[in-house]
């Protein structure tokens, strides 16, 4: 190949990482950084499919990055509003963009960094090529975190996640639980005072310093439907014109991408086009919330069973999760009909536990979390299905 | 009882170098072998050394485990070699060709006049029982079994295929025969599968004894095995067999003439063929000639075989004992700068990740690269898309990968034969060999099962 780069890699690079080189050990630390800059030339082996689709796992896992990345943006833009609106302070576009960079970022890094780290220390001791499975991950735990979240407890919780959510099942492709939500819970249960309240979503909130304006609150729309099902109000204690469209749009309070349903959409609208997102799940995890949105509006006895179903799909984090989490091929339902069953439970929990049980707001994640333990059950029953068909025939050419 | 069934789930790729309708001679290959590689599952025993004369139809070496399945000489003249590989396997025993073919002589016959053993004997004797495959197992059927049914497929729907209908057309008398003959086999039907999204030739339209079906769809529209899901599907403890129109008409010759009559048509396809056409060679002919003459040398993959389910052969190969066509496309194995993130409008896909999809009817000139690592399973629903029986093909691998004899029963694996993963493996994001997944464990199951 002509390629300079690729020659300086092969021919001075790489013999240090090759047997009997200095650095052998860390071989699949090289490996890992070249064919992240070079699809590897292997071909297709003598006996055998000689022609093989475009598609590979790295181009599969960064499709569903660049799909969250509409979220990232406006969750760095929505920190900065949050911030500034909680003080009481007219700020412009960028002074938003800016303050919400300096927080946001430092998250991404240290999530990014954690995780790698965990990744490339297991490929070495393993022998084995890092994958790409922590790439989707990686940009996951930020954006389903608070923003006031202390860094320290980022990198705790990222490196329990791929350790023991992932690496001790044997790493990507052979993990139950979806590792992202690993930390939230992780963090969720671990610290829940820095993962619930009203002081975590705002930026800067948790800061004695930063004195909040009279009357403002940092509480999310799902902390203040335990108390009532309309006239919720934003960071500085104003009413929202519309909370549906509010919500939608994303102005509001809430873990740093899962506020914008619009940002949302975008990233789904990717992930549907390119049918790297299974539509299944998330056409049927919408339904599920949305009905028993509905079963509760009919026989609401508390406030929270009033919100009206429609807002129960905006608030909180159920897009972000049923669009970027609930998808996760590797711990959601791998049969067809199984995707459509575990996609409705994850909407039916998900706003079954979060009206039922207030002190867990967030019921999507544990919604997920349980449907990933349930999912091979579903499986099973749809294959067994299939077998018992099989067999049906059998005995049918019996008789 | 003939049925028409009509598939959706499947892909068509279609490729370059698509062999033009026109029939020529090719050179007489000067050497012609017999390669027990193709052979799953049995134990060659050579009955030849190098300097033994021989003619058409003479044995050169038997299966150990059945040992009226004899392999001959597809041409008359002299053993030259006999090559071994690693562990001394038994790679190639290579016939130097004479000018005019002498033929063993067995004896011209009406198939209507002998019974089921009369002809098993005589197409065993001549060398064309290996024609007869079985399913499960995928491998050369065992004469002393009788099949529930016999099937045949018509049409081949793999990328670059040779037509059927153009090579088999006016053989009618010929065929017939070869059917006649085969229907003596089995107490149940032989089915006769045609595409049914075009008109078949008189040949198929023609032949009696038998019961036609139609299947029309992308490929794996003309997998055999696809046919026998659809239309007689096998429970445990049940065997079909197959034979490919081509192999027909030889056993059809043989009670013609008595002679075992190599003679096989082939397409020559692929991008790196200068003039794609179809060529009257023989069986185990050298591929020397025709891809010295007829294909670009530079950096090329020659595959005796399709690209799906081929066998890579180097220039100086030969033809396989199963295979209808000979492809040459380029290797590629050039690595490529950020290859994860670039359109590629060149690589065919069937994800919507690249722009495949938006470009339909496009003709690629597809290389022999991966595009990629090979990886554990991760995303679900995708060999679904081209895998159009009633089966779970994941849930069949990985019951396969950890050896679960009974659950791969339960998934369904005496339907499958590896070439029915084909498109599976092509498509993976993994990169996951399937096929030879799928072989091990039909291997595995066969021995246990033995």
């Amino acid at each position: 190949m002509s390629n300079p780069i690729y020659k300086f890699l092969e021919e001075k690079v790489k013999p240090n990482f090759e047997e009997g080189g200095k650095l052998e050990k860390f071989y699949p630390a090289y490996d890992a950084l070249e064919t992240f800059m070079f699809v590897p030339g292997h071909t297709t082996p003598k006996v055998g499919s000689h022609i093989r689709d475009g598609i590979d796992m790295k181009r599969t896992m960064i499709m569903v990055v660049l799909a969250m990345i509409p979220a990232l943006l406006f969750g760095i833009w929505n920190t900065g509003y949050q911030h500034f609106l909680a003080l009481g302070e007219i700020s412009t576009f960028w002074e938003n963009v800016g303050y919400g960079a300096l927080k946001v970022l430092p998250i991404v890094v240290v999530s990014y960094a954690a995780g790698l780290a965990v990744e490339f220390i297991f490929a070495i001791i393993n022998k084995h090529q890092v994958n790409e499975g922590f790439l989707v991950s990686g940009m996951l735990i930020p954006l389903c975190l608070p923003v006031e979240i202390p860094l320290w407890m980022v990198a705790v919780a990222t490196i329990f996640a791929v350790v023991i959510g992932k690496e001790v099942f044997g790493g990507t492709g052979m993990n139950i639980l979806n590792v992202a939500l690993t930390a939230r819970a992780f963090l969720f249960f671990a610290y829940p005072t820095w993962m619930s309240g009203d002081k975590v979503w705002i930026g800067g909130g948790t800061d004695e310093a930063v004195a909040m304006a009279d009357g403002s609150t940092g509480a999310t729309l799902l902390a203040q439907a335990t108390e009532k099902s309309s006239g919720f109000v934003n960071a500085a204690g104003a009413e929202y014109g519309n909370t549906f469209m509010d919500a939608f749009l994303g102005f509001i309070p809430g873990s740093i991408g899962e506020t914008s349903v619009l940002a949302i959409l975008i990233g789904a609208a990717i992930l549907l086009i390119t049918g790297i997102g299974s539509w299944k799940i998330m056409l049927s995890a919408v339904l599920g919330g949305y009905v028993m949105g509905l079963i509760f509006n009919a026989f609401a006895v508390n406030p929270f069973m009033e919100v009206p179903a429609h807002e129960h799909l905006v608030f909180g984090g159920f897009a972000f999760g049923v669009v970027f989490m609930a998808t996760d091929p590797v711990t959601a339902s791998q049969t067809g009909t199984g995707k459509y069953i575990y996609g409705f439970l994850i909407g039916l929990l998900a706003i079954m536990i979060r009206v039922f049980n207030p002190a867990y707001p967030e019921g999507v994640m544990l919604a997920i979390l349980f449907m990933n333990v349930m999912a091979p059950l579903i499986d099973h029953y749809v294959i067994r299905a299939n077998v018992n068909r099989r067999k049906k025939r059998t005995a049918t050419v019996a008789a | 009882m003939s049925k028409a069934v009509k598939i959706k789930r499947g892909v068509d790729i279609k490729l370059v170098g698509e062999a033009e309708k026109v029939l020529v001679d090719a050179p007489r290959p000067k050497t012609v072998a017999i390669k027990p590689t193709d052979f799953e599952g049995i134990k060659p025993k050579v009955v030849v050394k190098p300097g033994n004369e021989v003619k058409a139809g003479t044995v050169l070496m038997y299966d150990k485990n059945h040992e009226a399945v004899k392999f001959t000489s597809p041409v008359s003249g002299e053993v030259v070699e006999v090559k071994r590989g690693e562990k001394r396997k038994l790679l190639e025993i290579i016939v130097l060709a004479d000018q005019e073919t002498k033929y063993e002589d067995f004896g011209a016959a009406d198939p209507a006049s002998l019974d089921a053993k009369q002809i098993k004997e005589k197409i065993c004797a001549s060398g064309l029982w290996p024609f007869i495959k079985q399913r499960p197992y995928d491998v050369i059927a065992n004469p002393n079994d009788e099949p529930k049914s016999i099937f045949i497929s018509a049409f081949d729907s793999a990328p670059l295929a040779p037509d059927n209908d153009f090579i088999l057309h006016g053989e009618d008398k010929l065929f017939q025969k070869g059917v006649d003959a085969l229907a003596k086999l089995t107490k149940g039907k032989i089915h006769l599968t045609v595409n049914g999204a075009a008109k078949a030739d008189e040949v198929f339209l023609n032949a009696k004894n038998v019961v036609r079906h139609e299947v029309s769809g992308p490929h794996p529209a003309g997998n055999v095995g696809l046919h026998i899901h659809n239309f007689d599907p096998i429970n445990t403890g049940e065997t079909v067999w197959v034979v490919k129109p081509q192999d027909v008409l030889a056993i059809g010759r043989l009670f013609e003439s008595g002679k075992f009559d190599a003679r096989r048509i082939i397409a020559l396809a692929g991008a790196q063929v200068k003039d794609p056409k179809y060529y009257r060679t023989i069986l185990g002919a050298s591929t020397k000639e025709l891809f010295e003459q007829h294909t670009s040398s530079d950096n090329t993959r020659y595959i005796s075989g399709s690209v799906l389910t081929g066998t890579k052969i180097d220039q100086e190969g030969y033809l396989g004992f199963y295979d209808y066509q000979l492809t040459a496309i380029p290797e590629g194995g050039e690595p490529q700068m950020f290859g994860w993130i670039t359109p590629n409008p060149n690589k065919f896909s069937i994800s919507r990740a690249l722009p495949s999809w938006l470009q339909p009817g496009k003709k690629y000139n597809l290389t022999a690269d991966k595009n990629g690592e090979e990886r554990p399973f991760v995303v679900t629903e995708e060999y679904e898309k081209v895998f159009p029986f009633d089966i779970y093909p994941v849930q069949l691998l990985k019951a396969i990968m950890i050896e679960d004899i009974e659950l791969m029963e339960e998934l369904g694996v005496y339907e499958v034969a590896p070439e029915d993963f084909a498109l599976c493996e092509t498509v993976c994001t993994s990169k996951i060999p399937s096929q030879e997944i799928v072989r091990n464990g039909l291997n595995m199951l066969r021995k246990e099962m033995s």
